[in-house]
């Protein structure tokens, strides 16, 4: 057995168990965690494969970025989990079937002979480029238009999000920080002038 | 000498591959750690000045032992875990705050061929590796439950996510001008005749600016050190830890500030390259360093911009939670974002040399 070889089981076992453990687990906080720690494995068995870029994305965005947002929402969220969880076992045939469903149309979408036949040759080997000027070329030349499309989409979705969220309140206050920084000091303090009292007057 | 070392090792066969390994790693992680340590000496010493006062001057020559001792005292004290705090992860945070700052120096080089790990990909693993390192930050904050540390938390995780936006895209537009993720080659691309205005300081000056301040806030340090904020949650995320575990956490800190320093030096100060490239040519034994380029400038580079975090610290106040926020979303990311362009113009229309 080769070196890579375990490495890849490992990795595979460690993500089967992390994921079984994010549906699984009590504590919100902690399924969270497992699902940082799919990612990371994925993201391991990515590299194994020399994908070496979507490996790297991989780790960067989601677990860099997307899981910190994510923890952050379910640490600040104060909501028993226990009772959303209570149809576990309930429930656990119709998830099943979703799965199986699911596995199925994957193989039909993949196709049930492309994994009999041996993979093909590293197309950025043939080309002989790193794996990532090999993406850079073939999504920035060959597949262009899908790419700018699909980047329009997201940014669609982005700024649907930000106006479906964004209310007017009416009790807020702003601060402007640029007048806060540009204020002096004639707009705060006002010296005033006042003839000095004179000695044996009554104090008023 | 390095690969007749590397022969003997691989021919025990899978324990000498490990031994090798280990040992690649001790050559990093053993530097890195007394660096620290001396860098936190300096830091007091440096800060003292600033204040017109001494700095720790008792333990050893001008105080220089005085970080081991800090060492010694830390390791000595109990570590104490407050009554409900989440063991398994209380233990965790700390060592996840500490493995992916060590792990990102394995990809700085400090000269031509001087790298643990000479990847691809490099700026981006490096990226990635240094937003790990805030998952110690908020799982310490969570697991002490403490409102303290539970804010500082919190803060630290927006700050970095915000700051790693701008930061990424300083990035990205260094890795236009070069074309490559590598470090090496970043570093190869910025070689010329002009000395040290073939730098990318020069092309990408707000960048630079931008890439360091986010450095300073992505490592949670003063003036952006909200997390900590002691006027404010006492000491943030780490007001529950003591001793040994603590340490481990300001090696962390510290290893990041000083990654931060090379990477600077690395992606836009031209790494180990001299500032006096190209101008003269001469070959005098064990001082051409100065002008041919060395591991020498590497050092001499970061431990001037290691030295900017002090000053830093001991010059501006802290920012407001609000400002900072304001900072990162309104000033720089707009700056950034028009950079890229402008930096993929200068590029397309060969404005700017790239490589010797």
């Amino acid at each position: 057995m080769t070196f890579e070889l375990l490495c890849f089981y490992f990795f595979g076992t460690v993500a089967v168990v992390a994921a079984l453990s994010v549906i699984s687990v009590k504590n919100s906080v902690v399924a969270a965690l497992c699902l940082v720690l799919t990612f990371f494995s994925m993201a391991c068995v990515w590299l194994l494969a020399q994908a070496e870029f979507l490996g790297v994305a991989l780790a960067l965005v989601y677990v860099g970025a997307v899981m910190v947002l994510f923890l952050f929402v379910v640490m600040m969220l104060d909501v028993d989990f226990a009772p959303l969880r209570e149809g576990f076992v309930r429930f656990l045939p119709v998830g099943v079937l979703v799965a199986v469903v699911m596995l199925v149309e994957m193989l039909m979408m993949i196709g049930v002979r492309t994994l009999q036949t041996p993979p093909s040759e590293d197309p950025a080997m043939l080309a002989g480029m790193s794996n990532l000027e090999w993406l850079g070329y073939t999504l920035f030349r060959d597949f262009i238009l899908p790419f700018e499309i699909a980047a329009l989409i997201l940014t669609v979705g982005l700024i649907a999000a930000v106006t479906l969220n964004e209310r007017k309140r009416s009790h807020t206050k702003l601060q402007n920080p640029s007048r806060q920084v540009m204020v002096k000091r004639e707009d705060r303090v006002r010296l005033v002038k006042m003839a000095a009292e004179k000695k044996g007057e009554a104090a008023p | 000498m390095i690969d007749a070392m590397r022969e003997s090792l691989l021919a025990y066969g899978n324990t000498g591959l490990v031994a090798w390994v280990v040992l690649k790693i001790l050559v990093i992680a053993v530097p890195v750690i007394i660096a620290v340590a001396m860098f936190v000496y300096w830091e007091r010493k440096v800060i003292g000045w600033m204040h017109v006062r001494m700095g720790p001057n008792q333990i050893g020559p001008f105080g220089l032992l005085q970080a081991f001792a800090d060492v010694f005292k830390l390791l000595f004290k109990e570590i104490i875990q407050p009554s409900s705090a989440n063991k398994f992860l209380f233990v965790l945070a700390p060592l996840i705050a500490l493995v992916p700052s060590f792990a990102a120096w394995s990809l700085v080089p400090f000269d031509a061929g001087l790298v643990l790990a000479d990847v691809n990909v490099g700026l981006l693993l490096l990226l990635a590796l240094t937003s790990l390192g805030v998952y110690g930050i908020i799982l310490a904050g969570w697991s002490s439950n403490s409102r303290y540390a539970m804010l500082g938390a919190m803060r630290a995780a927006a700050q970095t996510i915000s700051y790693e936006i701008p930061m990424g895209f300083a990035l990205v537009s260094v890795m236009i001008m070069t074309g490559s993720l590598n470090l090496t080659e970043i570093v190869m691309a910025q070689a010329g005749s002009k000395g040290f205005l073939d730098w990318y300081w020069l092309p990408l000056l707000p960048m630079f600016v931008i890439y360091f301040i986010s450095g300073v806030a992505e490592t949670n340090r003063a003036p952006f050190d909200m997390a900590e904020g002691e006027s404010e949650i006492v000491a943030g995320f780490h007001v529950e830890y003591s001793g040994s575990a603590f340490a481990i956490f300001f090696l962390a800190e510290y290893a990041n500030m000083i990654l931060i320093a090379f990477l600077a030096t690395v992606l836009f100060m031209g790494g180990w390259l001299s500032p006096l490239q190209g101008w003269i040519t001469a070959d005098v034994a064990w001082v051409d360093w100065i002008w041919k380029g060395g591991w020498q400038w590497t050092f001499i580079k970061a431990f001037l911009f290691s030295f900017f975090y002090l000053w830093f610290r001991a010059t501006f106040p802290r920012y407001r939670y609000d400002q900072i926020m304001r900072l990162g979303w309104k000033v720089f990311i707009p700056i950034t974002i028009v950079w890229v362009v402008v930096a993929a113009c200068l590029k397309y229309f060969g404005l700017v040399t790239i490589g010797a």
